[in-house]
């Protein structure tokens, strides 16, 4: 039999394989044949590892040996919420410590949710001498004198961005460590830092880094400031602002309105901590051709936010606090015609009653008005089954919906119902979504529907939901696509886990807490699907020491091929899978 | 860390069953059922093999859930299922701290599990105190919306409300959340720092917080005000405070004084907490530590002369 695999000389294969970037389209490439899988993985330039824990550095270096650029994400989503305990892990520096040998040629560095010291910061600086990106997403562990060992180091640093991560903030001065002779910086993002850079060394950099494309400040820039920093940097593309108010003073306003109107680049704007109001106008220069608008830290009323927003015709990406109200939406589905996300976040979000006139109408509105949305992300306190099955058919093209009832538990507030039959809409008519958050009252019913709907639903989150085993049940068998599952307090247990077990080697990972889950399924999931990790996570102490029968607080089981992690803080707890039994 | 030191008994203990957790004797036919299939191939049709109770909806495959299950509405209140919940509850109620957010370690989960309570939740929240992690909004939208009202800020006194904050830049003037560690104690705490507004409510929360994972606990060293109250100069150093601290010794905490509280500041050094006035050590705090006495340096120990 001809082998077609040899007809080609490799260097043609490699060739061919390097326009196809899609990991998935990687991944199937290796799997033709033996030679096709050695050549994908002499020539696989980029590597998403989705869960640090699913594969060892050790392994992803032996295979890709020629990696340039990767993309890491540690701790699972709800982390963001502090359902994950500090210390639970997620540590980069095994990857760096790996990578620093292996790949000396590493440019690219992106992680999310992960632990990142400064002495992984200086590894970084010392290992990679062509280092020119790092991204950290909602991160920790680091301080400022990390950030200046990359600073002073990395001559070819083009993007350092850090986005919503925790950093200890020491000293302002890490940014004054890029040498005079450094200009190849494009995006600089220190949106997250606490305390004030060096001003005057960050206007020196603005000011010579001629291919800046991103500036996003942090709050303690202020506004005063802004102009000049704009005028060294009339290209970019992307600016975040300071703190966006000052005492009201004409000469700064011109100055302000002046530098904008340079910017004749510019598309996404962020920052506004503090905003007044009446510095507002100083962007209606920009706002016509602006597609992305931050202004989730802006607390400004409905009028003010309006005024702005309704120029912004070209708007495709908007996040904004509910003080835009059922009114302001409104305007905004006028307005904007091409709008693909919305985000509105809570501005009281513990406060038990309304305190402002944002309710399920606005979200209604814009599904009308926007027929290009498809990401939706909407914190309020009221919500019907009518409203969400309106918006279910107005939006069909839907891929992205979490919405939020700020009360847990919270029924359709016209007829008291849960609101099955409203997301149930939304599966139903949005037939290319995937990801799905849930709220309010929700019986087993809504799951049946999103078992039986959800064909490409590929991340779902649950919280206070849910009657009997048989809504997990729905869940787990029926979604064919689902790869994060992720469930709070409901009342769920064993019966659903374990009649679906195989089910889990099929995804990413599954987290489960406040819920029903027995210690002794987790030690038969454990047990019996031994390519698992199954990690209880318990701060009372041993689960040894409770029955069998006694619920988990905290269950978190992800695919592995590199076993047990080695890691583990004090109160997590691995179930052992049998061929560990075997030995004793 | 697992032990298997009585395998019959764990494997019958592991046994797949049909029962919620804590029912010990599951019915006869279902543990046959169990013997004859691999428990990692159960499908739907095992739910479908037992009998129907008339108040069940049916599920997609003609399942039904038996009522042989207690727990067949999470709703129903069902005595022999509370008994594995109340093991959940093994949490303190008072380890609810002040303020708006609630630590990591949360125990208003017993609320959730109790099932006559499940009735209930479905009405508005009320006094029982804020979820852990809900609403789901990172920490740093938490405190969003400045001025001690919920109200919308009105231009006006917009400039007036900017706010230098000196953590990290995620707690903007309402809720200054600090890391509090405690020696022996593995698992950190988080304390809003801003929900007090003197050092004795302070320690009387870090009390609460730490109480349970350890016998004694005594932060006398804070319990005293009058250190600081228009007295600088004789707290210099902290050696006023010992005498202080001997003749106060907050009655909060029982115990033989083994622990104090030190914090970190805007500096990186490390403090006593209770040296300066209570705005200065909010303004300047970054995390928080509880310490055995005995760790301390010599000098805190010894006596009034440096």
């Amino acid at each position: 039999m001809p082998r077609l695999a040899y007809s080609f000389p490799e260097e043609v294969l490699e060739h061919v394989f390097s326009f196809i970037e899609c990991d998935k389209d990687r991944g199937s490439i290796s799997l033709v044949c033996k030679s096709w899988y050695e050549i994908e993985a002499w020539c696989r330039r980029r590597v998403f590892v989705g869960n640090c824990y699913a594969v060892s550095p050790a392994t992803v270096v032996k295979r890709f040996p020629k990696v340039r650029s990767v993309a890491i994400k540690g701790k699972p989503h709800f982390a963001d919420f502090n359902l994950v305990p500090e210390g639970w892990g997620a540590y980069v520096f095994p990857w760096i410590k790996a990578m620093a040998a292996a790949y000396p040629w590493l440019q690219e560095i992106r992680l999310k949710r992960m632990v990142i010291t400064d002495e992984c910061l200086e590894l970084i600086a010392k290992s990679f001498k062509n280092f020119s990106v790092l991204v950290l997403t909602s991160c920790e562990g680091f301080t400022t004198d990390g950030l200046a060992a990359i600073t002073a180091n990395c001559r070819n640093l083009r993007e350092l961005e850090l986005r919503e991560s925790e950093v200890e903030d020491i000293c302002g001065h890490w940014l004054s460590h890029f040498p005079d002779s450094y200009t190849s910086l494009v995006s600089l993002n220190i949106s997250c830092l606490g305390n004030e850079v060096n001003l005057s060394a960050l206007e020196r950099l603005v000011s010579r880094c001629t291919n800046l494309q991103t500036l996003r400040l942090n709050r303690a820039v202020p506004l005063e400031k802004l102009a000049n920093l704009l005028r060294g940097a009339p290209q970019l593309v992307e600016l975040g602002t300071g703190t966006y108010s000052t005492e009201m003073r004409p000469e700064v306003f011109a100055n302000l309105a002046e530098a904008f109107s340079g910017c004749k680049q510019l598309k996404s704007l962020s920052g506004f901590w503090d905003v007044l109001p009446s510095y507002l106008p100083a962007l209606y220069p920009v706002c016509s051709s602006l597609t992305s608008l931050n202004l989730s830290y802006a607390t400004i009323q409905s009028s003010d936010l309006i005024k702005l927003v309704s120029q912004c015709e070209s708007l495709q990406r908007l996040w904004v606090l509910d003080y835009i109200e059922d009114a302001g939406l409104e305007v905004i589905a006028a307005s904007c015609k091409d709008l693909r996300e919305l985000r509105v976040f809570p501005s009281d979000p513990f406060g038990l009653e309304p305190n402002v006139a944002l309710t399920e109408q606005g979200l209604v509105s814009v599904s009308e008005g926007c027929t290009k949305l498809q990401s939706v992300l909407y914190f309020c306190r009221q919500m019907s089954n009518a409203a969400l099955d309106t918006i279910a058919r107005n939006r069909p093209n839907m891929t992205r919906f979490r919405l939020c009832i700020i009360e847990p538990r919270a029924p359709d507030y016209l007829t008291r119902e849960p609101l099955d039959a409203g997301f149930g809409a939304i599966v139903e008519h949005c037939k290319d979504l995937r990801r799905l958050s849930l709220s309010g009252l929700l019986s087993d019913r809504v799951f049946e529907y999103i078992g039986t709907y959800g064909k490409k639903l590929e991340m779902l989150s649950v919280a206070f939901a849910g009657d009997t085993d048989l809504g997990l049940h729905h869940v787990l068998s029926g979604c064919d696509n689902l790869r994060k599952l992720e469930i709070r307090d409901c009342p769920f247990g064993d019966k659903a886990l374990l009649a679906n077990a195989a089910k889990l080697e099929t995804m990413r990972s599954l987290w489960m807490s406040s819920c029903l889950v027995s210690y002794g399924a987790c030690k038969l999931l454990g047990l019996k699907l031994p390519r698992l990790n199954v990690e209880v996570i318990d701060e009372r102490g041993p689960p040894d020491s409770r029955p069998d029968s006694s619920p988990v607080e905290k269950l978190y089981i992800y695919r592995t091929v590199s076993g047990p992690r080695l890691d583990m803080p004090g109160y997590v707890w691995r179930m052992e899978d049998d061929s560990a039994l075997r030995v004793s | 860390m697992w032990q298997r030191n009585h395998k019959s008994s764990e494997e019958r203990k592991l046994e797949l069953r049909l029962g919620p957790p804590g029912e010990e004797s599951p019915n006869e036919s279902i543990k046959k059922c169990n013997r004859e299939r691999n428990e990692s191939s159960l499908t739907l049709g095992y739910f479908s093999t037992q009998k129907i109770s008339s108040s069940d909806k049916p599920g997609p495959g003609g399942a039904m859930l038996p009522s042989a299950w207690p727990s067949t509405s999470y709703h129903q209140h069902q005595p022999k299922a509370k008994a594995s919940f109340l093991q959940l509850q093994s949490c303190p109620k008072n380890m609810i701290v002040m303020g708006k957010d609630v630590p990591q370690l949360c125990c208003v989960e017993n609320k959730t599990f109790s099932p006559s309570s499940a009735n209930t939740a479905v009405s508005k929240r009320t006094a029982s105190g804020p979820v852990v992690g809900w609403p789901p909004i990172r920490s740093f939208r938490k405190n969003i919306a400045s001025g001690s009202t919920s109200k919308l800020p009105s231009g006006s006194h917009q400039h007036q409300h900017v706010v230098k904050d000196k953590v990290a830049g995620k707690n903007s003037g309402k809720g200054l959340f600090v890391k509090i560690n405690m020696d022996g104690v593995p698992i950190g705490r988080k304390v809003d720092i801003n929900a007090y507004d003197s050092y004795e409510k302070l320690s009387s929360a870090v009390d609460e917080l730490f109480r349970g994972l350890l016998v004694e606990l005594n932060l006398s060293h804070v319990g005293s005000s009058s250190c600081y109250s228009g007295q600088r100069d004789s707290c210099a150093g902290g050696n006023q405070n010992k005498e202080e601290e001997k003749k106060a010794n907050t009655g909060l905490l029982v115990g033989s004084g083994e622990y104090t509280l030190v914090y970190e500041d805007n500096e990186g050094d490390r403090m006593l907490v209770g040296d300066v006035p209570w705005h200065m050590f909010v303004s300047t705090v970054k995390r928080v530590r509880v310490l055995k006495r005995s760790d301390l340096p010599a000098f805190t120990h010894s006596s009034k002369q440096n």
